[in-house]
């Protein structure tokens, strides 16, 4: 029982990774490019989420939204400012804007909210569910991130596969030059892709803070990298690979801080993303590309 | 219909289009002919907005295409069948025809459409279910055209259709090309075959590193010396 209690909340985390990787995978799909600043929209969605819950006192619905609404411009924004302008440089160049961008925020965190930690309070209270008799208890946190998790996973897989403006993605994503021969706005999908991936990540910074309720300037960094390798381990650019490599990570995580070490949970995380690529180098479900002639 | 006009077009320091001009009109094929790096692939995707020229004009029933944005091309009646076909390998058959038609609101004229498509390449609706990148070289080929065909074009580019392709499927390519102009669609091909293409042209011109060299009717140039010796072999 204390294993299955440790096994849900590594899939509780890992759900919280599934959900940022997906803003990391989809726009290297679509955008060919890493977006490391996606780490610091989360800790600037928990920021915006703390004073609309603790400062404003508002309920948590409108609160979300608001957050949902202040990441989703923000995303779209840093897109316009400082991506756009570099479509046709080196993937280097952008890489190191994006490096750049992800300490703009948080130091910009910095100097408006100080370092010093404030404390989250969580959306659905500290109770948890007690199953078996008590002997298996689940926080009511992990539950809802669980849940949110499979419904954005089932939304998306919906609205990719069966939409016009996921089919234009998915095209974007093949072939710019060819979608842009179909009519499709290369630029205006990008704009909805950080628009989606930002949108996210709000939802990510609540459920998270809401688990781990110290918010700081630098909250988003750590589980910004663990969500990247999640989408690297899952195969990028692949959506049902960020989710998997989100739970995988997750679980991985949680079940060798409870059975190895605290401190080498991380090393024991990264060891196992190096050895997936060494055998397969796409990642779980990323396919290798091939073309016929 | 199709007009270009003193066109240039320089990838950085080199000159890849040296000022040409030729003209398409309604109801007509149009082939363009040359040697392999002549600037014909340029050409078409000058056209098409992929590349911005240096100078000249292209227009399109009299409106300007050189500042339209690529992606608003389309929806003025110009598509493009590109070299090499590039469909969404990933995709199926069905999401790369309904791309075709990405930007067309008319939902029963596209239903159509697609009848339209799959009684002319009944190949495509037997494979409708399956991703593009699993099919063969002269079903990517009818694919990419049946594509360029869902946009509801009134002119269609088709570049080097018959790359790659075995000679009874060129043949087949070239025969549906016919029938998609006696439909009433015009096309402007692009073709390093000149045999084949001046045998279905009724113009043609010829490009060499960049210039326009020769032109006429598909007749004329297929009797002409110059062009039996250099491309038709003798």
């Amino acid at each position: 029982m204390v294993f299955f209690s440790y096994l849900i909340s590594g899939i509780g985390l890992g759900s919280v990774y599934a959900i940022i990787a997906l803003g990391y995978t989809m726009v290297y799909g679509i955008a060919k490019m890493l977006n490391f600043a996606h780490g610091d929209v989360i800790m600037v969605g928990a920021y915006v989420a703390f004073f609309m819950l603790s400062r404003f006192g508002l309920p948590v619905i409108p609160s979300v939204l608001i957050t949902i609404l202040a990441t989703t411009l923000l995303g779209v924004t840093i897109e316009r400012l400082a991506y756009k302008p570099l479509r046709n440089a080196s993937k280097l160049s952008v890489l190191i804007t994006a490096i750049g961008v992800s300490y703009f925020l948080q130091n910009g965190a910095q100097l408006l909210w100080t370092s010093s930690p404030k404390i989250f309070t969580s959306i659905v209270g500290n109770g948890s569910l007690s199953l078996f008799g008590g002997s298996l208890t689940v926080d009511y946190a992990t539950l809802l991130t669980i849940l949110v998790c499979i419904i954005v996973m089932v939304a998306l897989t919906l609205f990719i596969n069966h939409t016009s403006t996921g089919r234009a993605m998915r095209a974007c994503s093949e072939d710019q030059g060819a979608a842009q021969l179909m009519g499709i706005d290369v630029n205006k999908t990008i704009s909805i892709t950080f628009a989606i991936g930002s949108g996210l990540a709000a939802l990510a910074s609540v459920l998270l803070c809401s688990k781990y309720p110290s918010i700081s300037p630098t909250l988003g960094s750590m589980p910004g990298i663990k969500a990247f390798t999640a989408a690297v381990f899952g195969g990028i650019g692949s959506i049902p690979g960020a989710f998997i490599g989100g739970l995988i990570l997750g679980i991985i995580e949680n079940l060798s801080k409870a059975y190895i070490s605290t401190q080498l949970s991380d090393a024991i995380v990264f060891a196992v993303l190096i050895i997936i690529l060494l055998i397969k180098p796409t990642g779980l479900l990323g396919k290798p590309m091939s073309e016929k002639v | 219909m199709l007009k270009v006009e003193n066109l240039v077009v320089r990838y950085g320091m080199i000159e890849a289009i040296k000022g040409i001009s030729f003209e398409v009109n309604d109801g007509e094929i149009v082939t363009l002919i040359g040697a392999n790096g002549a600037g014909k692939t340029t050409t078409m995707h000058t056209i098409s907005g992929l590349l911005k020229p240096a100078s000249g004009s292209i227009t399109l029933d009299d409106k300007d295409l050189v500042k339209t944005p690529a992606h608003e091309i389309v929806s003025m009646g110009l598509a493009q069948v590109p070299e090499r076909r590039r469909v969404f390998a990933q995709m199926t058959v069905e999401e790369n025809l309904e791309l075709g038609a990405y930007t067309r609101k008319d939902k029963e004229k596209i239903a159509e459409d697609f009848k339209m498509v799959y009684e002319l390449f009944p190949r495509l609706e037997e494979r409708k279910k399956q991703p593009a990148g699993t099919l063969s070289g002269g079903e990517q080929q009818m694919l990419a055209t049946a594509r360029a065909l869902m946009a509801n074009p009134k002119i269609v580019l088709m570049d080097e259709p018959s790359m790659g392709l075995s000679p009874l499927l060129v043949k087949e390519i070239f025969s549906i090309i016919k029938d998609i102009n006696s439909r009433g669609v015009t096309v402007l091909l692009v073709e390093q075959n000149a045999k084949m293409a001046l045998e279905i042209a009724d113009r043609a011109y010829v490009l060499e590193n960049g210039k326009i060299v020769l032109e006429g009717t598909g007749e004329e140039l297929m009797n002409s010396d110059d062009i039996k010796k250099a491309y038709l072999g003798g």
